[in-house]
C-alpha cells in the first residue's frame, strides 16, 4: 500500500533552522529563496515526494507543520 | 492526488499538540528547548493530565516556559526548582509535577537541591536540558561544559587543571537510592526524539506509581552558545558531546 503525504507549514513561524531536513528520507522539502516578515528563509515542500512520515514535523523546534497522508488508491 | 485531496482532516498524521500555547516561542532557530517541550505537552496530551500537572520553570533559556506550556507553572528562583516541586507535590500529592532545568541551574546553583529532592525520593520529573554551556547569559563556561571546549570564559578551551573537569550530575543522581528512574536521552534526531518521548512517558507513569524522583536528562544543543549553525551543532553534539554523555537509561528500579 502505498501513501502520499502532504505539509501545512506555517512559513510565518518558520525559523529557517533547517534542522526539519536533514530527517527528511525523501529530499522533498528545502529551505526557500525568500523571506518571510521576521526575514528567515522559510520551509517549502518542493515536490511529490513525501510520504508523510512526519519525521520533520517530530524535529521541527517550532512545531510549524502539520503532515497528512492519504492512501494512494 | 493533489495536494487538496491529501489535506483533510481525516488525514491528518502530525500537529502541534493543543497542549502547548500558540505563543511563538523566543528560542533561537535550531534550539532543542521547543522541541523538548512539545515532547513533554505531548505525554501530558497522551496521559489526559493537563488540569493535573503543574510545571515548575527554571532561570535559564527556558525561564518563560510558563509562556509555552498550557499547564499550570510557577517560575522558581535560580536553582531552586526541585525545592519548590516538592513542596507542590506535598500539597498536591495527586498532581503531576515536574521541573525543566538547565545545566547552569541544576548542575551549578542548584546541585543541592537537586541532589537532595532525588536522594529523598519526591513523588516528581525533572528534566535537565544539558547543552554544556550557560546559553542566556552569554555562552559562559557551565559545570557541564567538555574539556577544551570554547565558551566565552574559556576562550582557548577548557583547560582541566585550572578549570576542574566537567560534572556528570546524572550518573551522581544515579547512585541515589530515592531516584527510580534515571536516563539520558538526546533529541536531534526524528528517532532519538521518538525514544526521548517513550523515557518521558516512562518518568510521567512513575508518577502515578509513586515511585519516587524520575530523573531525564535531555543532551542538546545550543547554537548560539557553541556559534555553529543548527544542523552543524547537531552534528558536533553527535561526535563530541555524546562520547562524554553516553545515551541511555542508566538506573531503572521497578
Amino acid at each position: 500500500m502505498a501513501f502520499k503525504g502532504s505539509l501545512l507549514i506555517d512559513t510565518e513561524h518558520c525559523k529557517g533552522c533547517g534542522v526539519c531536513i536533514t530527517g527528511c528520507n525523501n529530499a522533498c522539502i528545502v529551505l526557500a529563496k525568500s523571506v518571510n516578515k521576521k526575514g528567515y528563509n522559510y520551509l517549502e515542500l518542493i515536490n511529490d515526494d513525501c510520504i508523510g512520515c512526519a519525521n520533520c514535523a517530530v524535529i521541527c523546534p517550532d512545531g510549524i507543520i502539520e503532515v497528512y497522508r492519504a492512501k494512494m488508491l | 492526488m493533489t495536494k487538496e485531496e491529501i489535506i483533510k482532516p481525516e488525514n491528518l498524521v502530525y500537529k502541534k499538540t493543543p497542549v502547548l500555547t500558540n505563543n511563538v516561542m523566543h528560542y533561537c532557530p535550531g534550539c532543542g528547548h521547543g522541541l523538548i517541550h512539545r515532547l513533554i505537552a505531548e505525554v501530558i496530551e497522551e496521559m489526559d493530565i493537563q488540569d493535573k500537572s503543574i510545571g515548575v520553570a527554571p532561570v535559564g533559556c527556558a525561564v518563560l516556559a510558563y509562556n509555552y506550556f498550557n499547564v499550570d507553572c510557577i517560575q522558581a528562583a535560580h536553582g531552586r526548582a526541585p525545592a519548590l516541586a516538592t513542596a507542590i507535590n506535598r500539597l498536591y500529592p495527586e498532581h503531576f509535577v515536574f521541573t525543566y532545568q538547565g545545566d547552569g541551574d541544576l548542575a551549578a546553583i542548584g546541585t543541592a537541591e537537586t541532589i537532595h529532592a532525588c536522594n529523598r525520593g519526591e513523588n516528581i520529573v525533572m528534566f535537565f536540558v544539558n547543552n554544556g554551556i550557560y546559553g542566556m547569559t552569554g555562552g559562559q563556561m557551565a559545570p557541564t561544559t567538555l574539556k577544551d571546549m570554547k565558551t566565552s570564559t574559556s576562550p582557548y578551551g577548557r583547560d582541566l587543571n585550572i578549570m576542574g573537569n566537567p560534572l556528570k550530575i546524572t550518573e551522581l543522581i544515579a547512585q541515589l537510592p530515592g531516584a527510580v528512574y534515571v536516563t539520558r536521552q538526546a533529541v536531534y534526531t526524528p528517532a532519538l526524539a521518538r525514544k526521548c518521548k517513550k523515557a518521558i512517558r516512562k518518568a510521567f507513569e512513575n508518577i502515578k506509581l509513586k515511585q519516587g524522583t524520575s530523573f531525564v536528562e535531555i543532551v542538546s544543543n545550543c547554537n548560539s552558545g557553541w556559534k555553529l549553525p543548527p544542523v552543524k551543532s547537531n552534528e558536533w553534539l553527535e561526535q563530541n558531546m555524546l562520547l562524554f554523555y553516553p545515551l541511555g537509561d542508566l538506573k531503572i528500579n521497578n
